[in-house]
């Protein structure tokens, strides 16, 4: 790519992003500041706190343990997701008909509103009348998600590998398909066995785009909300109330202001400490 | 091993397919029939789940709703972002990069964290419950991605494009307009879809800015299963009913859809 040429006039071309997102963004986000260090009783009567909301929900249980489950979440799909996904995207078809199809059939789940995704889930797994947990069931598993954690909790991975794999497979595959031709001739007249031109050839050829994958689903997985919150409730018990789900618990159901949004603002620190690690890791590769 | 490859991707096909089949199976079923047995076909087969749906205005209305707003977000998203990708593309200028990352993160932001605060925001302007809030809210997530995608797409764009351009004689808008942007449509395309589909997939934001009349599909049916009891039928077919939307707009972008998840940067 040519050097960019320097233009302080761009500004006036980033100007309505800028305008928009700023609406959107910096509002939202100083209210939010605002409520963290203050204490309400109705009425619109607020007293300064300091940060006491913050070392409280630093110090809380609930928080400590919704986000433990929140990473054990997020540790384990993108262990399944990210493999699985590369592995569907080898396979797949270069050419023809079937490309198309695998295509649309594997970018279907992307596109379902995500409630429906939890209902959907639901109602696939119910144990009485649910297509999976009748078969699970009739193996002879004590399977019921309503009930039993252990269920709930692998059911909420599978639903979440269900919905989301189809982006790393696709991601993978743009990368798969970006490699020259004469790369896999060249190998071949070397006599690379299969894993050597997986890892020397495929493997670092995607190495671009799995970052954004991993990024992208990392990012999103910390954020979810609606599909456990429609499967499960975030139940039995807590078992699989995540972060956004004990978020809106507080604020929305408890309305506790403070708390909640020290609890907010907390949350995003982390998602931003943690996506800024990968985005510099994926800037310093693209700059190789 | 290389005959049997095939059989990776057919049964992640599979696999993806048996929650939608099901869901189509109880949506061609009545609500007795689904509480009274487990059978893999409907035996008493109904479209009055269907019908219910398109005639009762509570149903279509919410589709329309949805339409609505997520048709809006993504012109507002793909017009707003295509100059300023092109900036990012072409210019270096005071604080880019760290502009970029700020966009950036707000595709990081919990939309549970703006719940509230997105409520009193929009109440106070006097746009609650309309759909050009939900589409301006939306832009909070879409318009970073939209920015991403057109830009990664634009850097692969030969810069030689602009300046043969402009020493034809062309303004910057005219250049814009009737030759960079005819060049970029697949990548229009891509990020369009994308808006589309975030806008189409959320809820929380959604449902919060929302009470009557702007009423998204979804709302309308996590309030349908907690007030009427629990109509497992109704709640299928529109469940089917919100695929079809997405399932088009995949076909219409499946050329271009793999460069696209890669955010034009392969």
């Amino acid at each position: 790519m040519a050097a960019k040429t320097a233009n302080h006039k761009a500004w006036w071309l980033v100007a309505p992003v800028v305008a928009l997102v700023a609406f959107n963004a910096l509002i939202p986000m100083m209210t939010v500041v605002n409520y963290s260090f203050q204490e309400t009783f109705g009425d619109n009567v607020f007293f300064f706190e300091g940060f006491k909301w913050y070392e409280q929900v630093l110090g809380s249980e609930r928080f400590h343990a919704a986000l433990g489950r929140q990473l054990a979440f997020t540790f384990t799909i993108l262990v399944i997701e990210i493999p699985l996904g590369v592995a569907v995207a080898l396979a797949m078809p270069r050419k023809g008909i079937g490309v198309s199809v695998c295509l649309v059939l594997m970018a279907l789940p992307l596109l379902i509103p995500w409630n429906v995704v939890g209902a959907m889930w639901n109602i696939f797994a119910l144990p009485d009348i649910g297509l999976l947990g009748r078969a699970l069931n009739g193996l002879g598993l004590a399977y019921d998600f309503t009930q039993d954690p252990t269920s709930a909790w692998i059911t909420t991975i599978v639903m979440d590998v269900w919905h989301w794999t189809s982006l790393v497979v696709l991601l993978a595959y743009a990368g798969l398909r970006s490699i020259p031709e004469a790369y896999y001739q060249a190998a071949k007249i070397d006599g690379a066995s299969a894993w050597a031109i997986f890892r020397h050839i495929q493997l670092s050829k995607m190495k671009r785009v799995l970052t954004i994958a991993v990024l992208l689903r990392f990012m999103d997985s910390f954020m979810i909300y609606t599909e456990p919150f429609v499967l499960t409730g975030g139940g039995p018990g807590n078992t699989t109330t995540f972060l956004s789900i004990d978020l809106v618990k507080i604020a929305l159901g408890q309305f506790d202001l403070g708390p909640a949004a020290a609890m907010s603002l907390i949350y995003f620190l982390i998602v931003l400490l943690l996506s800024w690690v990968f985005y510099s890791l994926m800037m310093r590769n693209e700059e190789r | 091993m290389r005959r049997f490859k095939w059989l990776v991707p057919t049964l992640y096909i599979v696999f993806l397919m048996l929650p939608i089949y099901w869901l189509l199976n109880m949506s061609f079923k009545t609500t007795n029939e689904i509480l009274g047995g487990f059978s893999l076909l409907p035996q008493d087969f109904t479209l009055e789940n269907y019908k219910k749906i398109f005639t009762d205005p509570t149903w279509y209305n919410g589709y329309l709703n949805s339409l609505a707003y997520v048709v809006f977000n993504t012109v507002i998203s793909v017009c707003a972002a295509l100059p300023a990708a092109y900036a990012f593309s072409r210019y270096r200028f005071l604080g880019d990069k760290h502009l970029f990352f700020w966009l950036l993160t707000n595709r990081m932001a919990p939309p549970a964290v703006f719940a509230l605060p997105f409520f009193q925001l929009y109440s106070a302007i006097g746009l609650f419950d309309t759909h050009i809030a939900v589409a301006l809210a939306h832009c909070l997530f879409n318009i970073p991605l939209a920015v991403w995608i057109l830009e990664g797409f634009m850097s692969g764009v030969p810069k030689e494009l602009d300046e043969t351009a402009y020493i034809d004689g062309h303004s910057f808008p005219s250049f814009f307009v009737k030759i960079f942007i005819p060049t970029i449509t697949a990548g229009i395309g891509v990020a369009a879809f994308f808006c589309f589909m975030f806008s189409w997939v959320e809820l929380l934001l959604a449902k919060t800015l929302t009470s009557v009349e702007a009423k998204p599909i979804a709302a309308t049916m996590t309030r349908t299963a907690s007030t009427s009891g629990y109509e497992l039928g109704l709640l299928a077919a529109a469940g089917t009913l919100t695929i079809i939307p997405g399932a088009f707009v995949i076909y219409f972008v499946r050329n271009y859809i793999a460069k696209g998840f890669a955010l034009g940067r392969v």
